[in-house]
């Protein structure tokens, strides 16, 4: 393909798309240009999947058929972030955000809505953007819409993620045409540089830096890989760019391979991401057929190739010196540095690695300058992050916010807040390498050096909020869990470290914890930081470090008082009957899995049968009599 | 050892078909780089599992000693040495499904199927096992049976679930 044929892909698909960036008027304007009447895009990402969108998409398909409606455009899109209202279902020109969708509603909305002159069925909207008043605001304008700046996931949710003429639509490879065409390596890297970007897989190294290192170092063949091994247990970020603009990521790569002299890229995706896994194949696929990827790129004369690696379920695989020996085909250990990868990488070349968020921001970056990228954020950490909100939130979903937002500006306003009436406890940032935040550091403006600075980190993305019914110890302890299960096993400090954490966590949370253990995990902790061979190990301490640093007084609770103020830690549980409140009904004993729950021969008075009591030798403690009795008479202490 | 011994998928590759699947994927991916775990990954979908006679087999096919193959088949948690269940339960203990209870479901799972989170039932039918995250945060908590996602789980819940497999069975 040649820059003319890129160019007039771009101009015949993009008023189509700008139909749904729009506000509604200019919209419902420029859609009379197009030859659809309405768009409805229906969200094909993992959350919306997982909530029955393809039945929705088919049926929808299936209903305007039958209606015979054919000026209406279907759209399979990615993420639209909001995945606790899935599956979501969008209406353009005029923005009407249908959630929850299920079959049934699908074919009122196509026969009271999509029908010539039909109306937005307002009763299956999402609530949140129909006013009191009964007026409709557009989704954009809702809390939360409002505080997000939408970068690396300008396309997601926007875009048909299998059509390579919608990508390009949407801008991807606007950015490849301007580098090949009319940019040397040196100004390449040095708009990336300039630009502030620091790597968003967590660690927050400058890009341009790594990529200036790669190009200094001599040989004729070096690498360019992603890493969308996302291995934190709720982040989600990368596998949604991955499922909503696959494109940006292949052309943020070729970008990177003509900067740095690279002929050669892989995408080391997780195999736990079918969906991801099956548009990367898509995606490139097409972008070789469209001459995109491959020899001779836009006639320009730059060749490049990308090729998917399948990660096999190894944590430890998101170090970048891991992954790649992982993707030589080996077990995924790390090696020491130096060698950096930029001068001995994959296959011993020099070698790039940045994650798919950091691929994300490069197409903008590069079509509107670094000036425009670096306005955005604090003074030290530029443009924006994407978060994956999850845990006891109203919200949970996908949100992207300029760097400096506050945690109680995600939390309270975009988040919704917490569910249930329940009160907050902690922000989990960083996941199993960063710490949880307590509610006094709500404020704390959100940056690389700021999380860290707190005792966290930014970790990728992952947002774990968690409320007062859950344990801070339990919480350390389940992360432990999840470390000393990934360590590798290749350094002491880490395959010993955090395993003897782990035991003493446990010990506390069992209730035999000794005052001395506090001290021995703070020691333990500090060797393994400091002497573990890669990040895996040096911040697999931060979450016991961090919840012990902000909620002391829980550990202690569970080690003076044997007490589990959250009532988790089931070995300090203790289930007990009120006999005044108790009416006999028996529905605690019938469900009592151990049968340990026995009629006693008291009758409280005003009740006609006689009370319960619980053996506690018996007792397993799941809770279970306490939720089926609808009288409150079971107490957990 | 013995029950190595006793059992048959120890020893053979399989049907024949099985074998030549094998046999084509070693040759066809041989000659690329790290190629490794590819093999090993299209050799479990085959299979359902890499018995230790797949693994001689690449080793043989890669010119790599076994303890190598045996290396990398150890290290990754996708794959298995043991056969799993025709329906692989998989419940998420990510971090945004466990505060969500996520254990609690895989404890009423475990005492649905009599088994424990890594084994497979003695009809052969259910496995158990855990992961980290699939995604649907969203959904939390979660677990997947094959390649369906249930999502909002209780544990009051899983029984059904569990039963329309059963139920298809018949």
């Amino acid at each position: 393909m040649t820059i003319q044929e890129l160019d007039a892909i771009r101009a015949r698909k993009k008023e189509l798309i700008d139909v749904r960036r729009l506000v509604k008027e200019q919209a419902e304007v420029l859609a009379k240009n197009t030859a659809y009447r309405k768009q409805v895009l229906v969200c094909g990402g993992t959350g919306c999947t997982s909530s029955h969108s393809k039945q929705v998409l088919e049926h929808l398909e299936k209903t305007l058929e039958e209606e015979g409606i054919g000026d209406v455009l279907v759209v399979k899109t990615g993420c639209f972030g909001l995945c606790t209202l899935g599956p979501i279902m969008i209406v353009y020109p005029e923005g009407a955000f249908y959630a929850q969708m299920t079959p049934e509603h699908v074919e009122t909305v196509v026969r009271r809505h999509l029908i010539p002159g039909g109306e937005i069925v307002k009763e299956l909207l999402y609530q949140g953007t129909v006013m009191d008043d009964g007026s409709i605001i557009p989704f954009a304008e809702t809390p939360f819409y409002k505080k997000q700046m939408r970068i690396a996931l300008r396309n997601c949710g926007v875009i048909a993620a299998e059509d390579i003429e919608e990508a390009i639509g949407a801008g991807d490879y606007q950015a490849l045409e301007k580098v090949l065409s009319s940019m040397t390596p040196d100004e390449v890297i040095n708009e990336v540089l300039e630009s502030g970007l620091r790597g968003r897989g967590g660690a927050g190294f400058p890009t341009g830096r790594k990529w200036m290192f790669a190009k200094a170092s001599a040989g004729d063949v070096k690498y360019v890989c992603c890493n969308a091994d996302e291995g934190d247990p709720g982040a989600f970020m990368d596998r949604s760019v991955l499922e909503g603009d696959p494109h940006c990521v292949l052309e943020a790569m070729t970008i990177a391979g003509y900067a740095i002299g690279a002929h050669q890229g892989y995408i080391y995706v997780r195999a736990e991401y079918p969906i991801a896994v099956q548009r990367l194949k898509i995606a490139i696929g097409q972008a070789r057929e469209h001459g995109l990827l491959g020899k001779n790129i836009l006639g320009l004369g730059f060749d490049f190739d990308i090729d998917i690696r399948l990660g096999a379920g190894a944590f430890v695989c998101g170090e970048e010196t891991a992954l790649m020996t992982s993707i030589e085909g080996n077990r995924g250990e790390p090696r020491p540095r130096p060698p950096f990868p930029a001068v001995k990488g994959l296959f011993e070349k020099p070698t790039i690695l940045n994650n798919v968020e950091t691929w994300a921001n490069i197409n903008p970056i590069i079509m509107k300058g670094a000036k425009w990228y670096s306005s955005i954020g604090t003074e030290r950490s530029k443009g924006t992050k994407v978060f994956a909100l999850g845990g006891k939130i109203t919200n949970v979903g996908l949100v992207e916010v300029p760097m400096g937002t506050t945690l109680r500006e995600i939390i309270e306003e975009i988040g919704g807040g917490i569910p249930n009436g329940k009160a907050f406890k902690a922000a989990q940032t960083g996941g199993p390498s960063g710490g949880c935040l307590p509610a006094s550091e709500l404020d704390t403006q959100i940056d690389f050096d700021n999380l860290v600075a707190k005792g966290s980190m930014m970790g990728s993305g992952g947002l774990i909020v968690l409320d007062e019914d859950d344990c801070m110890v339990d919480i350390s302890k389940f992360y432990l869990e999840f470390t000393a299960d990934e360590s590798c096993g290749k350094c002491t400090p880490c395959r010993i470290g955090t395993k003897r954490l782990l035991q003493l966590l446990t010990k506390i949370t069992e209730g035999k914890g000794t005052p001395e253990d506090l001290e021995k995990i703070q020691e333990l902790a500090e060797h393994m930081k400091a002497s573990s061979l890669c990040a895996l190990g040096q911040s697999a301490p931060n979450p016991v470090l961090s919840t012990l640093h902000h909620f002391r007084k829980e550990y202690e609770d569970h080690i003076y008082n044997h007490h589990c103020e959250a009532g988790v830690c089931k070995a300090l549980l203790n289930f007990t009957i009120d006999k005044e409140k108790c009416i006999g009904c028996g529905m605690c004993a019938k469900n009592c899995p151990a049968s340990a729950i026995t009629r006693t021969d008291y009758v409280a008075p005003g009740h006609k049968l006689a009370s319960f009591e619980i053996d506690s030798a018996k007792c397993v403690k799941c809770g279970v009599c306490q939720s089926n009795c609808k009288f409150k008479a079971v107490e957990r202490k | 050892m013995n029950n190595e011994a006793n059992c048959t998928a120890c020893q053979s590759l399989g049907t024949p078909e099985q074998e030549a699947q094998l046999h084509a994927v070693i040759e066809e991916s041989k000659s690329t780089p790290g190629c490794l775990m590819h093999i090993l990954q299209e050799a479990q979908a085959i299979y359902g599992y890499l018995p230790i006679q797949v693994q001689k087999t690449i080793a043989e096919g890669l010119g790599k000693s076994l303890s190598d193959v045996y290396g990398v088949a150890t290290f990754y948690s996708q794959f298995s040495l043991t056969p799993k269940g025709k329906h692989r339960v998989s419940v998420c203990l990510g971090t945004a499904c466990y505060v969500k209870g996520s254990d609690k479901i895989l404890e009423e799972v475990e005492k649905q199927l009599g088994i424990k989170c890594g084994e497979c039932t003695a009809d052969g039918l259910f496995s158990i096992d855990s992961c980290r995250c699939v995604g649907a945060c969203g959904l939390a908590p979660v677990m997947m049976i094959g390649e369906e996602v249930y999502g909002k789980l209780t544990p009051d819940k899983v029984k059904g679930i569990l039963d329309s497999y059963r139920e298809e069975q018949k």
